[in-house]
């Protein structure tokens, strides 16, 4: 890919941002809630059936040759490696986000770990005591004030909302080490993050089945499962979602939602 | 196994703040102290790594589980609103052989999951008061893991000083329950008895 046709691509996948926002409908703060908008759902569900269905047959058992295969400490690396690429755009999306320690704080992770840490393979950054942090598009279109937009379950990648989806797209587009990036003729960012998903998966497999395969309704408790911890990610993160959620005059999104008031009452 | 209580100092300090205080405003709101939630919690995490440590069979560990439950949960209130809306129209002797089949559900289900958590160190970070006791935040640390959040809620409505929900990572462990019981209650068409039957054989 050539440098002068990325300005332009940014300019339209933040025109397609533009596009896709301006659709998405319920109010935000959810904080910590429950509360799910899934207009979609008779869709997404064909789509969450289609990924069981490549995952029972190609990427659960994948993904137990791989984690049983490869030796933990060759795993973590190849781990390290891939996390390692991702860093030049939490760098960015950071900055997009005005959080200029952060952006900070993985370039410099970046830069030791390419430099000592063997291109990536290890992560000396986290025993010098510089933690790892992680971000992404759709994190910076909620601190731009994005809604969250609807709940979608993404073919291949899974649960997500429109907010995060129109994030993945832009992050596929703008990584500074962008997947559409060749080095030596090869993808080598995708290859990583394919093999990083398949130790992921692996290695909790037990509990990744027991939420696909164990439940009455792996749909629903996927996407509750999902929607809590990104918006523990995203509003948690921002320290002002916890403060008193007993004050919330919407009972029923309560996160506390007092299991109390009920029993004990009468 | 090595499991970081709170300091012993902070204990004395918070515990002794709270006599005190009990002896100025001696209000039954005050029955349950941070540092009894605090302790309730160090106790409960203790057990459980006892337990993970302990090298028995899987179905030894489960059932070991299920008194730590028993012991330290408000298994009622936790049954209760994971049944949902449709708790209202249980009778009690119904009420009563769901909370018990919920109970080992839960045992089975998340007792299986511990073995993930071996080696694993929790380490009680901070408590607040909220409107029906205290929240208290900890951190896991597992093995090449990076260190994830983990919150109980404590409270003494029940009559003693018990944990009624489980946050990890934001995912609020009732509320999850109370989708898969909805969704179990849904296939049966809605038949409580069916699924109080069921349950024992689910998790």
């Amino acid at each position: 890919m050539s440098l002068k046709s990325r300005p332009y691509r940014i300019a339209g996948t933040l025109g397609l941002v533009a596009l896709v926002s301006a659709c998405s409908v319920p109010d935000s703060n959810y904080a910590n809630s429950g509360e799910v908008f899934d207009p979609y759902e008779d869709a997404n569900r064909s789509v969450h059936r289609f990924n069981l269905a490549v995952d029972s047959a190609l990427f659960r058992p994948a993904s137990r040759g791989y984690t049983t295969i490869v030796p933990d400490p060759i795993e973590d690396s190849f781990n390290h490696f891939s996390q390692n690429l991702s860093e030049p755009r939490d760098t960015v999306n950071f900055l997009l986000q005005g959080r200029v320690k952060e952006a900070g704080i993985s370039l410099a992770r970046f830069l030791v770990n390419s430099t000592i840490g063997f291109a990536g393979l290890a992560d000396p950054a986290t025993e010098f005591g510089i933690p790892a942090t992680s971000t992404d598009f759709g994190e910076t279109l909620y601190v731009w004030g994005v809604d969250e937009g609807a709940y979608v379950e993404l073919p291949i990648f899974g649960p997500s909302t429109q907010r995060d989806a129109v994030g993945r797209v832009v992050d596929f587009f703008t990584n500074p080490l962008g997947y559409n990036d060749k080095i030596d003729d090869e993808y080598i960012t995708v290859y990583a993050n394919v093999v990083e998903n398949l130790s992921d998966r692996g290695r909790y497999t037990d509990t990744i089945d027991s939420i696909l395969y164990e439940s009455a309704d792996s749909y629903a408790v996927a996407r509750v499962i999902y929607l809590q911890n990104r918006r523990f990610k995203l509003e948690g993160a921002a320290g002002d979602s916890y403060v008193d959620p007993y004050d919330d005059p919407y009972a029923a999104t309560d996160p506390y939602a007092d299991p109390y008031e009920d029993p004990y009452a009468d | 196994m090595p499991i970081k209580l709170f300091s012993r100092r902070s204990f004395l300090t918070s515990g002794v703040a709270a006599i005190g205080l009990a002896a100025l405003l001696p209000l039954p709101a005050f029955a349950l102290t941070e540092a009894g939630a605090r302790r309730l919690i160090d106790t409960v995490v203790g057990e459980i790594n006892r337990v993970i440590a302990s090298g028995q069979s899987e179905a030894a560990m489960i059932a070991s589980f299920e008194q730590i439950f028993a012991r330290y949960a408000d298994v009622p209130v936790m049954a209760r609103y994971a049944l949902g809306a449709d708790a209202r129209r249980l009778s009690q002797s119904q009420m009563r052989a769901f909370t018990q089949a919920f109970q080992g559900y839960i045992s089975r289900k998340y007792g299986r999951r511990f073995r993930e958590f071996i080696g694993a160190q929790i380490v009680v970070n901070s408590a607040r008061p909220i409107k029906s006791g205290y929240e208290i935040k900890g951190t896991a640390k597992l093995r090449g893991e990076a260190p994830f959040e983990v919150t109980f809620l404590v409270s003494d409505r029940s009559g003693r000083d018990l944990f009624f929900n489980l946050f990890i990572e934001g995912v609020n462990m009732l509320l999850t329950e109370r989708t898969e019981i909805g969704a179990l209650l849904d296939q049966r068409g809605g038949n409580i008895d069916q699924l109080i039957a069921d349950l024992p054989r689910a998790g």
